[in-house]
C-alpha cells in the first residue's frame, strides 16, 4: 500500500503504514544484542559456579586466586565480546558489501551505465525492495534485483547470527574448562578492564585522526580538479559544475577570498560587540558587585551560553536584519536585508557570555595579595583594576579573546539564517556577505552527487576552518602559557 | 609552637621545658595592664572592636602608636594582632562581614569619619604584607605606582627622584639600579620585600604598618629587614605584628603583648621581656603556650 | 632625635597629603565612570536576552492555540459508501472533500462559480477531509446522519482570527479576500468558531500547511538521537575519564590523548558534521537522516565536555580515600570501581546532563548528515529517517508563510522549555548530591 503521506504533504494519522523492512538491520541486531547481554549473565553464572565447585575440591574458596565473581566474569567476557568486536565488524562493512555483491549481479547494461545512473539505479533497487516508492517505473530486472537484494540481505543477518552464537559457544566453553583456582581471574579481568578504558581513551584520538583524513582526502580530490592558488587567492566564488557533461554553464569559479573576508567582516563585528560587554561584565561582577548581584547575574549570563544557535538565527533574520534595515534607510543608507551587521550583532550576543566567563576565571585567578598591595598603598579600585589586575590577568585574556573569535569563525547556523549567499568582496557591514560556513552548509544540502568538484569544494573549505580554528587554539594555548606569571 | 622551644636568647629567663598549657586555661585581666599612651602619637585607638560576622575578634583595645618609634604586637596566633592592624588604614574594609566600632585617630583625624577619604588615608598609613607581593610590573614601576596614582611627582625627573630615594631608603638601590626595567618578580624573597618597603615608602606616609614581614623569609634577608626597621623608625612610626619574640626584642622600643583578642599589657620592650607584670605575659613569654 | 627635630620632619607630610587631595576629584570620578561602565555592560547583556525571549514568546504564544470551525457535516451515503457495504477500503477512499464543500455551501448558498466556491473550500484546512475520513472509518455509524463537527480552519483563517492581518489594507494585498473575511465574520457572529490548545503542534509530523505542521517527528527524531548520544557517549567518556586521572601515566602518549580532547572542545560542530558524511554515511554506508549516524556525530562532539566534567568530579574525590582503599589492599581497579567512581558520580552525571542539553541544541552537523529532509512520518527505530528538533525549527524558518513564523516561534519555546528542564536538574543535582570535601 501506498504512503499517501509523502505525495500529499499531509500528516498521515493513518494506521496504515507499511511494515518497516527498511528498518529490519534493527530489529535484527537490537534483541540480538539484548539476548547476548542475557547469555552474558548466564555465562557469568556458570562460570562462578564452575569456580565455586572447584573451590570446594581444593578447600574452600580461600584458596583460589580471586574471588569466584571474578571467573564468572571471566568466562563472561571471552563469551560475549568476540561477538560484539564481529557484529560491530559485520555491520559496519555490510552495506558497502552487499551493495557490491548487488551492483555485481546486475545484468552488464544496467552495470555499465554512467557511475551516477547506477547509483539512481541502486537507490530505486533498495526502496523498491524495502517498500517504498521509486523515482521511475518499475521494470522487470529492477523488480528481479530487488528480490535478489533482500535474499542478500536475508542470507546475511542469518549467517550473522550463526556466527555469533557459534562465537559465544566457543569463547564460553573454552573458558570455563580452563577454570583453575591457579588461574589469577582478576588480574586478567582488571587487565580487560584497563585496555577497554584505554581504548575509550583513544578514541579522541582517533575522532581528530578521523576529522584530519577525511577532509584532507576529499580536499586533496578537490585540488586536483581545481588548483589550490585559485581557491586561496581567487576572488571570484560562484561554484557551479555540470551535473551532466553536457550541461551548459559547466564553468566554475572556486576563488574562496570573498567567503574568507566576509567570515572575518562578520566576527569582526561580533568581537566589537563581544569583547568590551564581555570584559566590562566579568570586570565587574568579579571586583564590584556583591553576593546578591553576581548570584543572579552570572546564571543569566550563563543563560545566553545555553541558547542553540539556531534560536539566535531565527532571531536575527526574523527581529534584528529587519530593525537594521529600518534603522539604516531611515537614515538614508542602503542596507541589504541580510546585512552582515545584522549576523555580527546577533553573533556578538552569542559570544558575550564566552568572552565574560573566561575574563571572570582569569580576573578571579589574580591573588588577592596584590591587589591588597595596591589598595594599601591608597589606589581606589578601579586604579587597582585598571593598573593591576587586568596587566596581571592580560595573557588570560587575550587568550580568552582568540578563542572567542575561534568560535566566532566557526559559527554556522546564525550566519546561515541571517547572513547571504551572496559572495561579496566588500568590507561594508551594510551589504551582504557570506561565509565559509554558510557556503559549506550550502554545498552539502543540495543535491548532488558527492563526487562532483562542488562537493569537494565543501571540504576544502571544512579543511581551512579546522586549520584556522586549530591555530587559533593553539596560539590562545601558547600566549597564555608564555605570558602567565607564577603566582606563589 | 616552635618558638616556645627555641629560647635561647638571655633576655628571655631559659625556662625551657615547663608543662604546657592550653590557651584557653587562662584568665584574662579586665584592664590593659600597663601605659597604651605615648607622647605625640601619630595614631591613636580607644575602645576598639571588630566583629567578623559573629565571632567577637577584638574586644576593646586602646592603643597609642608612638611617633617615629617601633611599637611590636606580640601574641599567640589568631589573637587578632593582625586583625587590629588593618583597622588602623581601613584594609578591612575589603572584607563584606568585618566591623570595625571604636575610635581611630591620625593626627587627631578620627580616620572612620565621613570627611576622612579611604585613599588619603591609605597614602598616609602605608602596609607591607606578610608575604612579598610586588606588582607584575617592572621594579621602576613597583616603587613609581604610589606616586603615580597620587599625582605626586610634576614631572619624569621628580618621579625618577622619588623612585631612587625611596630604593636608597630600603636599601635596595644598590643591588638593582641597573636593572630598574626587570620584572619586580624576578628578584629573590628578601628583596621583593625591600621593594615593598620601597614601595610604601615612596609615598611618604606618616605611619608603617607590618604585618609578619619578615615570617616568609630566610634569616639573612630577615637580619637585613631589621636593620632597615631601625634605619626607617627615625623618619616614619612603625606598627609591626611578629611571631617572633626575639624580634620584637631586636626591633621595638615598646610592645603590646595581645591575647584571644584582647590588649593585655604594654610597655617598654625591655620591660615586657624582662619584668612583665601578669601572669598571662609571663607565661607567653616563657614558652608555656604558643 | 630631638623633639624640633620630630617636628620638621613631619613639617613635610602635609604638604604630600594636600597634593593627595588635589587629585582625588578627579580620581573619585574616574572610579564612578568606570563602575558606571560595568553595570552598563551587564545590563546590556541581560537586556539583549530579555529581548530575544520576549520576540520569541511574543510571535510564538499564539501558535499553541489553533482555530477550529464547526460546519454541519452532512454523512451522505450517497457519497461516502453508495453500495452500503461499510467496506473499509471504500470507505478509505471516498471523496470527504465533496462532503466537505457540500457542507460549506449549504452554509453560504450564495457563493457561486467557481472561484468563490473554492475560496470557501479554502477556509478549511487541507488536512479536514482526512479528519472527516478517520472519523468515518472509525465511527461508520454515523453515514447517513448529520453532525457537527469541529473542522481545522486553514492557517489565513487563524492568522485572521488572531487579529494577526492588518484588515485595513486592501484586498490585493492580503491573503483574504473581502469576502471571506465577510464569511469568516459571519462564522464568528453564529459561534462557530473556537480557538483551542494546538494538540496537532504535538501530534502531527511535518506539512506544508502551517495549520497542520507538527513537532511529532522531530521530537522523536531528537529523542532517539539523544538516546543513542546518551547511550555511547556517557560509557565512553566516564571510561576515558577513569583511565586518565586514575591509570595513565604521564607520558607522552597521555599528553596526547589530554591535547586531544581539548582541542576537539574546540573545533567548530560543521567539521564534525563533515565527519559523519565522510565517514559513517560514504564510508561505512550508514542510513542518511537516521538518528544513528546523528547520535555517533553527536557522541563525538559530546565526548569532549563529558570527559573534562568528569575528570574533574574525578579530581575532586581526596586522595585520601583512595589511600585508604589501597591500604585496606585492594587493586587500583577496586579502588576505583568501589569507592572513587561511586563518590565522582554526581558531577559526572552533572556534567553528562550538561552535554545532552548542548547536544540537543545543535543543528549544524546534523544538517551535514542529511536529517534535513521533509519527514512526514515518525521514526519508530534509531536507522529511520528523522529530523530533529533544532533542524525542524530551521527548516519552519525558511517558509514564508505568516503562520509558520508563529509555528517555529512556539517550536523554540518547547526547545527552551526542555533545555531549562535539562538544566534545572543537572543543577538541582549538583547541588544535592554534590560533596564539599
Amino acid at each position: 500500500m501506498q504512503r499517501a503521506a509523502i505525495l500529499t504533504g499531509v500528516a498521515a494519522r493513518t494506521n496504515f503504514k507499511q511494515d518497516h523492512e527498511g528498518c529490519l538491520p534493527t530489529m535484527q541486531v537490537t534483541p540480538l544484542i539484548l539476548v547476548l547481554l542475557f547469555l552474558s549473565v548466564i555465562a557469568y553464572y556458570f562460570g562462578k559456579r564452575r569456580s565455586l565447585q572447584i573451590a570446594e575440591s581444593h578447600g574452600g574458596v580461600k584458596n583460589l586466586h580471586s574471588l569466584p565473581s571474578y571467573y564468572g566474569a571471566w568466562v563472561a567476557f571471552w563469551a560475549v565480546v568476540p561477538v560484539l568486536l564481529m557484529l560491530l565488524a559485520w555491520k559496519t562493512f555490510e552495506p558497502r558489501a552487499l551493495n557490491a555483491m548487488l551492483i555485481n549481479e546486475l545484468p552488464a547494461e544496467m552495470r555499465e551505465q554512467a557511475p551516477d545512473r547506477v547509483g539512481l539505479s541502486v537507490n530505486d533497487i533498495k526502496n523498491l525492495a524495502s517498500g517504498n516508492i521509486t523515482s521511475g517505473d518499475v521494470t522487470p530486472e529492477i523488480q528481479a534485483a530487488a528480490n535478489r537484494f533482500n535474499e542478500l540481505r536475508r542470507s546475511s543477518t542469518v549467517s550473522m547470527t550463526v556466527l555469533a552464537f557459534a562465537l559465544l559457544g566457543i569463547g564460553g566453553v573454552w573458558t570455563y574448562r580452563r577454570i583453575h583456582p591457579n588461574v589469577r581471574a582478576r588480574n586478567n579481568v582488571e587487565r580487560y578492564v584497563r585496555i577497554t578504558l584505554i581504548v575509550c581513551s583513544s578514541i579522541a584520538i582517533l575522532t581528530t585522526l578521523g576529522i584530519v583524513l577525511s577532509v584532507l582526502f576529499e580536499s586533496i580530490r578537490f585540488f586536483q580538479r581545481v588548483p589550490w592558488t585559485e581557491f586561496l587567492f581567487g576572488t571570484q566564488w560562484s561554484p557551479q559544475t555540470a551535473i551532466r557533461a553536457d550541461q551548459v554553464g559547466s564553468s566554475g569559479a572556486f576563488g574562496a577570498v570573498p567567503l574568507f573576508t566576509g567570515t572575518m567582516l562578520i566576527a569582526l563585528i561580533a568581537m566589537v560587540v563581544a569583547a568590551p560587554i564581555g570584559l566590562m561584565s566579568a570586570i565587574y561582577l568579579v571586583e564590584y558587585a556583591n553576593r546578591r548581584v553576581r548570584a543572579v547575574a552570572k546564571p543569566l549570563l550563563e543563560i545566553l551560553a545555553g541558547i542553540p544557535t539556531v534560536v539566535y538565527g531565527f532571531f536575527a533574520a526574523l527581529t534584528v536584519a529587519p530593525m537594521v534595515r529600518g534603522i539604516g534607510t531611515s537614515l538614508g543608507l542602503d542596507v541589504a536585508s541580510e546585512s552582515a551587521l545584522a549576523a555580527g550583532l546577533v553573533m556578538g550576543i552569542m559570544i558575550i557570555p564566552f568572552v565574560s566567563s573566561l575574563s571572570d576565571d582569569v580576573i578571579n585567578a589574580v591573588p588577592q595579595a596584590m591587589r591588597d598591595g595596591a589598595y594599601a598603598l591608597g589606589a581606589t579600585r578601579s586604579e587597582t583594576v585598571r593598573q593591576v589586575v587586568i596587566p596581571a590577568a592580560l595573557p588570560g585574556i587575550v587568550g580568552g579573546l582568540l578563542l572567542a573569535v575561534s568560535r566566532a569563525i566557526g559559527e554556522t547556523m546564525i550566519v546561515v539564517m541571517a547572513a547571504g549567499l551572496a559572495a561579496n568582496l566588500t568590507a561594508n557591514p551594510l551589504s551582504a556577505v557570506t561565509t565559509v560556513t554558510v557556503q559549506i552548509v550550502t554545498l552539502l544540502t543540495g543535491d548532488q552527487e558527492f563526487d562532483s568538484a562542488k562537493t569537494l569544494a565543501a571540504f576544502a573549505l571544512g579543511l581551512v576552518l579546522f586549520v584556522l580554528t586549530l591555530g587559533l587554539n593553539v596560539l590562545a594555548l601558547y600566549v597564555v602559557r608564555k605570558y602567565r606569571e607564577q603566582y606563589e | 609552637m616552635s618558638e616556645a622551644t627555641t629560647l635561647t636568647d638571655p633576655i628571655i629567663s631559659a625556662h625551657s621545658r615547663v608543662p604546657e598549657m592550653s590557651i584557653a586555661d587562662v584568665e584574662l585581666p579586665k584592664e590593659t595592664v600597663g601605659d597604651i599612651t605615648a607622647d605625640h602619637p601619630t595614631m591613636t585607638t580607644r575602645n576598639v572592636d571588630v566583629f567578623y560576622a559573629d565571632k567577637h575578634a577584638i574586644i576593646d583595645v586602646s592603643l597609642d602608636i608612638g611617633r617615629n618609634e617601633v611599637v611590636a604586637m606580640i601574641g599567640p596566633s589568631g589573637c587578632g594582632k593582625s586583625t587590629f592592624l588593618r583597622c588602623l588604614n581601613r584594609m578591612n574594609d575589603t572584607i563584606d562581614i568585618c566591623r570595625v566600632t571604636g575610635d581611630i585617630k591620625l593626627e587627631g583625624d578620627d580616620i572612620y569619619s565621613k570627611d576622612m577619604d579611604v585613599v588619603l588615608l591609605r597614602a598616609r598609613v602605608g602596609m607591607v604584607f606578610q608575604k612579598p607581593n610586588p606588582f607584575p610590573k617592572s621594579i621602576f614601576e613597583n616603587v613609581a605606582y604610589g606616586p603615580r596614582i597620587h599625582g605626586l611627582a610634576r614631572d619624569k625627573t621628580e618621579l625618577e627622584e622619588i623612585v631612587h630615594q625611596s630604593l636608597e631608603r630600603a636599601g635596595l638601590l644598590n643591588e638593582v639600579k641597573d636593572r630598574l626595567d626587570q620584572p619586580g618578580t624576578g628578584l629573590s624573597g628578601g628583596q621583593q620585600q625591600r621593594l615593598c618597603i620601597a614601595r610604601t615608602i615612596a609615598v611618604n606616609p606618616d605611619v608603617i604598618l607590618m604585618d609578619e614581614p619578615c615570617s616568609a623569609l630566610d634569616p639573612i634577608a630577615t637580619a637585613r629587614i631589621e636593620d632597615l626597621i631601625d634605619e626607617l623608625k627615625q623618619n616614619y612610626s612603625i606598627a609591626i605584628v611578629t611571631h617572633s619574640m626575639q624580634q620584637a626584642a631586636r626591633v621595638s622600643q615598646r610592645t603590646a603583648y595581645f591575647h584571644l583578642g584582647h590588649l593585655v599589657e604594654v610597655g617598654a620592650t625591655d620591660q615586657i621581656f624582662t619584668n612583665p607584670r601578669t601572669k598571662l605575659t609571663e607565661d607567653y613569654i616563657t614558652g608555656r603556650f604558643g | 632625635m630631638s623633639n624640633s627635630e620630630k617636628v620638621t620632619a613631619a613639617a613635610g607630610r602635609p604638604a604630600i597629603a594636600d597634593k593627595v587631595r588635589e587629585s582625588l576629584g578627579k580620581r573619585y570620578r574616574a572610579e564612578q565612570r568606570f563602575q558606571l561602565y560595568g553595570i552598563i555592560a551587564i545590563t546590556m547583556a541581560i537586556l539583549f536576552l530579555g529581548f530575544l525571549f520576549a520576540s520569541i514568546i511574543s510571535r510564538g504564544i499564539s501558535a499553541f492555540q489553533a482555530t477550529y470551525v464547526n460546519l454541519e457535516i452532512n454523512f451522505d451515503e450517497s457519497v461516502i459508501d453508495p453500495d452500503g457495504g461499510r467496506d473499509p477500503e471504500v470507505l478509505h477512499k471516498a471523496s470527504y472533500r465533496g462532503v466537505l464543500r457540500q457542507s460549506l455551501q449549504d452554509l453560504f448558498p450564495e457563493a457561486s462559480g467557481r472561484s468563490e466556491r473554492r475560496a470557501l473550500l479554502a477556509l478549511i484546512s487541507n488536512g479536514a477531509e482526512f479528519q472527516l475520513r478517520d472519523l468515518v472509518v472509525e465511527n461508520p455509524e454515523l453515514i447517513g446522519t448529520r453532525q457537527n463537527v469541529w473542522l481545522l480552519a486553514a492557517a489565513e483563517v487563524d492568522s485572521v482570527v488572531k487579529g494577526q492581518v492588518d484588515l485595513d489594507l486592501d484586498e490585493s494585498q492580503r491573503r483574504m479576500s473581502d469576502q471571506q473575511v465577510g464569511w469568516i465574520n459571519q462564522l464568528q457572529n453564529d459561534d462557530r468558531v473556537e480557538r483551542r490548545f494546538n494538540t496537532t503542534l504535538f501530534t502531527n509530523g511535518d506539512s506544508r500547511d502551517p495549520e497542520q505542521a507538527g513537532l511529532r517527528v522531530a521530537l522523536l527524531g531528537s529523542f532517539y538521537t539523544l538516546l543513542v548520544t546518551l547511550a555511547l557517549s556517557f560509557p565512553i567518556g566516564v571510561a576515558a575519564a577513569v583511565y586518565l586521572e586514575e591509570f595513565a601515566p604521564k607520558n607522552k602518549w597521555t599528553d596526547l590523548i589530554e591535547v586531544n580532547i581539548n582541542n576537539l572542545a574546540a573545533v567548530p560542530s560543521i567539521v564534525f558534521g563533515l565527519l559523519g558524511l565522510a565517514v559513517f554515511i560514504n564510508l561505512f554506508g550508514m542510513p542518511r537522516s537516521a538518528p544513528l549516524v546523528g547520535g555517533l556525530v553527536l557522541t563525538l562532539m559530546t565526548l569532549p565536555t563529558i570527559i573534562i566534567a568528569s575528570r574533574a568530579a574525578l579530581k575532586s574525590v581526596p586522595p585520601s580515600i583512595r589511600e585508604a582503599a589501597l591500604g585496606v589492599g585492594a587493586s587500583q581497579t577496586q579502588t576505583v570501581t568501589h569507592h572513587v567512581l561511586p563518590l565522582a558520580m554526581p558531577g559526572m552525571l552533572t556534567g553528562t546532563i550538561i552535554g545532552m542539553a548542548q547536544a540537543l541544541g545543535e543543528t549544524a552537523p546534523l544538517l551535514m548528515i542529511g536529517m534535513i529532509a521533509f519527514i512526514v512520518d515518525p521514526p519508530s527505530g534509531v536507522t529511520d529517517p528523522a529530523t530533529v528538533l533544532p533542524v525542524q525549527i530551521y527548516l519552519w524558518a525558511d517558509s514564508p508563510e505568516r503562520g509558520f513564523v508563529a509555528k517555529t516561534s512556539a517550536a523554540i519555546m518547547v526547545l527552551l522549555g526542555f533545555l531549562i528542564l535539562m538544566n534545572a536538574i543537572a543543577v538541582l543535582l549538583r547541588k544535592r548530591f554534590e560533596r564539599r570535601w
